[in-house]
């Protein structure tokens, strides 16, 4: 075995799969760079040069984009504050504020060390993992898996800031959001407002840039200045690379978190990176600065979601089930070249498992270098003032998010999820609780029916790996509570006084009344598609009342009571616009899109924007202007995706690309 | 520098208009045009990995050798894709569409989401599939001839969802007496296998693909024993033994031997159809509807060329499994077995899912 482990290193740097591997690392770097893409797509594109490729290039090639895409994701997470792909948007929490403070340098080589550690992980995990991983993954049946998603619910705990309700109220509110669709165990349409766009659910993606892109990018624009508010970038290259080292422990347990995760089939990437978070708080002495730029936070996610990829390809070579949206492409990729995954690839080609286990760890290496070297230049978008960013960020995420159906109603999903984003920042609630439990709802409602359909409690109870997992969330829930960071999450609140809580009110009352639609919605379907809401309903609604109780006693020092928009910040901060400004100004875009599409849509709101908001001439505004509109008529060729189509279009034939 | 940027910018628009403009349909030559395969499931599902599997082939007799290329349009398992192609595709044989099992169901079950209308477009080519049951050894039992020991025991089935595919097979665990207890939720098929590996379910099926990779070394190892493989529909739309499986009975043939008479009456009836829009017709390609003949002839004879290419021959073999790929008339005649349903039987179908699996096809 050893000698085929050292050919296929000999056979992969020597021959022209090298070439390849680099070619996939690139991509892969772009796409994670990139807001609108991900592995998932990144991987459908490299899908048709696959055909005809020999097939060591092709495994290079494909490995090398799978490994990096959460390398590359890291840049936009920590310099913009936007997800670059679901894997990485716990990397904002403690990236972005690094960022702000000018710490940019620092954050950025430290995510890259860890994400390469966290890849070679991986990768050796892999190693040693694909000949014996068999019997360890039969052994996680649908109980255990739902224990591990209810572990990841109890790190919602250590990511409530100073109110554990209010957590909790978030947490709740995203289950909701993620019960709406169809129920998995009866297909019934819950909470779909006569509208089938709903039928599949609220999508990830709108959620995720809702959520945390929309608010960013509308705070960053009322206070009219760069995202960095030092002059530089920081010169903490190295001090980052030191940091990994000095936290290598830290690196270590969460890229074995990222493995364990990723090798079990059905929990999926987007959950990694905020339990590898959860677990680096817990385990963590000082828990003060984090959310506030404590470089921990960085490196435990990178180093988790880095190694998620190699834990995906476990499942994914011996049993032919992707562990990842990314590897279930990467699977359709193995069959176009003829390899069918399975054990028995497994065992009789390992000149095939090993050549795709040093693509990943290479790749991993390669990746962080290149975005080592583009850093520089990358890093200093965040000294640019942030009304030439932010129309080209706006149309980014507006496509992204037009991505995952392509249809209207993504927009408007996006757009409701920004609100919702909003008024969580604004009054305190915890958006990373509120997107882990939409992220985990499915899931938990899933390997609930089903753990009840296939096993008896007795059953369970003989099975000792429900026992360890029932003692690990023991154990989390434990220290999680005893040493909860009651740090504020969401930034500091305003000065608060009894006429100023009305707002806070109302916002609990909106929840409230989402809560008594979701019980009337489901009141007539069976029991086994209406018991999940229920069941979070009467959870949520006691919540709600109490957190109104207080707000209605009005004492001024319970952490609940919390608005940053309390008073007018027009002179703290340099706030020079109100939140109902640019949100109107959003709304005006989407509103451009609705009528004359997407690209004509984009071009008018540049001009309008660039000439209102910034002192740019015609000159420049037409060059960025123009520069936007090639990058999608680009990508839109190029991908063969669409662009949203306006009133415009559908009563006109307009030739492509306004048609 | 701004204005040598505009005036590129200007050109690069010019350029790609004069592109797009509508060529005038004389003789149809798709000469440095690109087709659109619309796949309305994400990359990497079985739907993609057919479409995908085509590309070159179409590429190669196409008259004019066109660029092809998937456009994946995912979203309501299916129907938003297909209803986008249905109200949107212009018939200038530039794009088409592969629909599903899982495309064809709905609106089978006449799904309110469903607006498009099979009778309007052209098929093109069927990729017929078949499939294999198989169960885990403890039962004792060792192939389709004694079933009758599964009778009365305690079955499990893992299934997609109450409209898709795997309705079929739990279907025909019905038609051979057996009652199993099907369990929502699976995200894939390779997911039911999983579940049968680990004990949770008792008895899944898999593709013939998918079967032959991964089941058939369980096989071997003693962990699965297989009973029959749902068979393929013949000329007469009887179904037949599958030609991948050989040495297995049909459901047909289990059936006969279970109940001592040939199978027949509205729910047989039922189940072929349902058998055939989820199986002998699964994947299909379509032209969407008015597209003149002109350019039906053109993608006919394309299609004909490409089933006789000796490399796809082989090639499909392995990654299509042993099925004839239907083209030209053969097409129509077993995409409107799928979709021309006699009403009693479609009624009985809706019947069966609404009373025994909670189906609600007009949930609002």
């Amino acid at each position: 075995m050893l000698d085929v482990i050292a050919t296929t290193f000999v056979n992969l740097v020597t021959s022209a799969s090298l070439i390849y591997l680099l070619g996939g690392v690139l991509l892969g770097l772009v796409v994670g760079i990139l807001p609108a893409l991900g592995g998932t797509a990144g991987m459908a594109l490299l899908i048709p040069f696959v055909f005809g490729l020999e097939p060591n290039a092709a495994l290079a090639m494909m490995t090398g984009l799978l490994a990096v895409v959460a390398t590359g994701d890291t840049v936009t997470s920590i310099l913009m504050g936007i997800p670059g792909s679901a894997a990485s948007q716990a990397t904002i929490l403690d990236g972005f504020p690094l960022a702000k403070r000018g710490e940019a340098a620092r954050a950025l080589s430290a995510a890259y060390v860890a994400s390469a550690a966290g890849g070679v992980i991986g990768a050796m995990v892999l190693t040693a993992a694909i000949l014996v991983a068999r019997p360890i993954i039969l052994a996680f049946g649908t109980g255990e898996m739902l224990l591990l998603v209810l572990l990841g619910i109890s790190m919602v705990c250590v990511l409530s800031g100073s109110s554990l309700v209010k957590g909790l109220i978030a947490c709740a509110l995203g289950l909701l959001v993620g019960a709406v669709g169809a129920a998995p165990a009866t297909s019934e349409y819950r909470m779909i407002m006569g509208n089938f766009y709903l039928a599949d659910g609220v999508p990830l993606v709108a959620v995720a840039l809702g959520v945390f892109a929309l608010p960013e990018i509308i705070d960053l624009l009322r206070r009219d200045a760069a995202i960095s508010s030092a002059m530089s970038i920081g010169r903490g290259w190295l001090q980052g690379a030191i940091d990994c080292w000095i936290h290598k422990g830290v690196v270590l347990r969460t890229s074995a978190i990222g493995c364990l995760i990723g090798a079990l089939p059905g929990i999926g990437g987007s959950v990694v990176d905020w339990i590898a978070y959860g677990h680096t708080v817990q385990t963590a002495r000082d828990k003060s600065q984090f959310g506030k730029g404590d470089i921990r936070g960085v490196i435990g996610v990178e180093a988790s979601n880095n190694s998620v990829q190699g834990g995906a390809l476990v499942p994914t070579l011996i049993f032919g089930i992707p562990g990842s949206g990314s590897t279930a492409i990467f699977l359709a990729g193995l069959i176009l070249i003829g390899l069918q995954p399975g054990m028995a690839m497994v065992e009789q080609n390992l000149d095939v498992t090993y050549t795709i286990i040093w693509s990943l760890a290479i790749a991993n290496i390669l990746g962080a270098g290149f975005c080592f070297m583009i850093s520089g230049q990358m890093a200093k978008l965040t000294l640019v003032r942030y009304v030439y960013l932010a129309p080209y960020m706006l149309a980014i995420v507006f496509y992204a998010s037009f991505q995952s159906s392509g249809d209207w109603g993504d927009m408007v999903a996006l757009i409701a999820m920004g609100l919702i984003g909003c008024y969580l920042r604004r009054f305190g609630y915890s958006r990373p609780a509120f997107l882990i439990g939409f992220v985990l709802q499915n899931n938990i409602e899933t390997y609930l029916y089903q753990t009840m359909q296939f096993y008896t409690l007795g059953d369970l109870a003989r099975r000792p790996l429900i026992w360890i997992l029932f003692a690990v969330i023991v154990i989390s829930l434990y220290f999680g509570l005893k040493h909860r960071p009651k740090n504020q999450t969401e930034g500091v609140s305003g000065e608060l006084s009894a006429t100023t809580l009305w707002p806070q009110a109302i916002f609990l009352l909106l929840a409230l009344a989402a809560v008594v639609y979701c019980v009337y919605d489901v009141r007539k379907f069976y029991l086994l598609g209406s018991i999940f809401p229920l069941t979070v309903c009467a959870f949520l609604a006691p919540l709600l009342l109490y957190g109104l109780w207080r707000v209605l006693a009005r004492d001024l020092s319970d952490p609940i009571l919390f608005d940053s928009e309390s008073e007018w910040r027009l002179k703290e901060e340099g706030y020079v616009a109100s939140l109902g400004h640019y949100v109107l100004w959003i709304l005006g875009f989407v509103g451009l899109t609705y009528l004359v599409g997407f690209l004509i849509g984009i071009a008018l709101f540049f001009v309008l924007f660039l000439a209102v908001k910034s002192p740019a001439g015609w000159g420049g505004i037409a060059l960025m202007t123009g520069a936007v509109v090639a990058f999608f008529m680009a990508i839109s060729y190029f991908l063969v995706l669409d662009l949203p189509r306006g009133l415009l279009q559908n009563v006109y034939r307009l030739p492509w690309p306004i048609g | 520098m701004g204005r040598i940027w505009l005036a590129a910018f200007a050109m690069l628009l010019g350029g790609v208009m004069l592109q797009a403009a509508p060529a005038a349909a004389q003789a149809v030559d798709f000469k440095g045009k690109r087709i659109e395969f619309i796949v309305p499931f994400i990359p990497g599902g079985g739907t993609d990995v057919w479409a995908r599997f085509f590309l070159p082939y179409l590429e190669k007799y196409l008259p004019g050798n066109p660029t092809v290329l998937v456009k994946n349009q995912p979203g309501g398992n299916g129907i938003a894709g297909a209803n986008q192609f249905h109200l949107r595709s212009q018939p200038d044989g530039l794009t088409v569409l592969g629909t599903s099992g899982s495309v064809q169901l709905p609106y089978l079950l006449e799904d309110p989401r469903v607006k498009y209308e099979y009778k309007e477009w052209t098929p093109i080519l069927v990729s017929p599939t078949g499939g294999v049951t198989y169960i885990r050894p403890e039962f004792g039992v060792k192939s389709a001839a004694d079933i009758g020991k599964l009778k009365g025991q305690k079955i499990k089935f893992g299934s997609q969802g109450v409209s898709s595919i795997d309705m079929v097979v739990a279907l025909s665990y019905e038609l051979l007496g057996l009652d199993p207890q099907v369990v929502f939720g699976l995200k894939g098929r390779a997911d039911g296998r999983l579940a049968l590996e680990r004990g949770e379910t008792n008895i899944d099926y898999q593709i013939t693909g998918a079967f032959l990779k991964n089941v058939e070394p369980l096989v071997k190892a003693g962990k699965a024993v297989p009973l029959y493989a749902f068979g393929v529909l013949d000329d007469k739309g009887e179904v037949v033994r599958d030609p991948s499986f050989p040495g297995m009975p049909s459901v047909a043939e289990v059936y006969e031997k279970m109940h001592g008479r040939k199978p027949a009456g509205v729910e047989w009836e039922a189940y072929k159809a349902f058998f055939t829009a989820g199986f002998a017709a699964q994947k299909i390609l379509v032209l969407p509807k008015g597209t003149p003949a002109n350019i039906i002839a053109v993608w006919r004879e394309a299609a004909r060329r490409v089933v006789s290419d000796p490399e796809f021959v082989t090639r499909s073999r392995n990654e299509l499994g042993d099925y004839k790929q239907a083209i030209g008339p053969d097409a129509a005649t077993l995409t409107n077995v799928a979709i021309q349903v006699d009403p009693a039987a479609k009624a009985w179908l809706k019947n069966w899912l609404v009373t025994k699996y909670n189906y609600k096809p007009d949930a609002d």
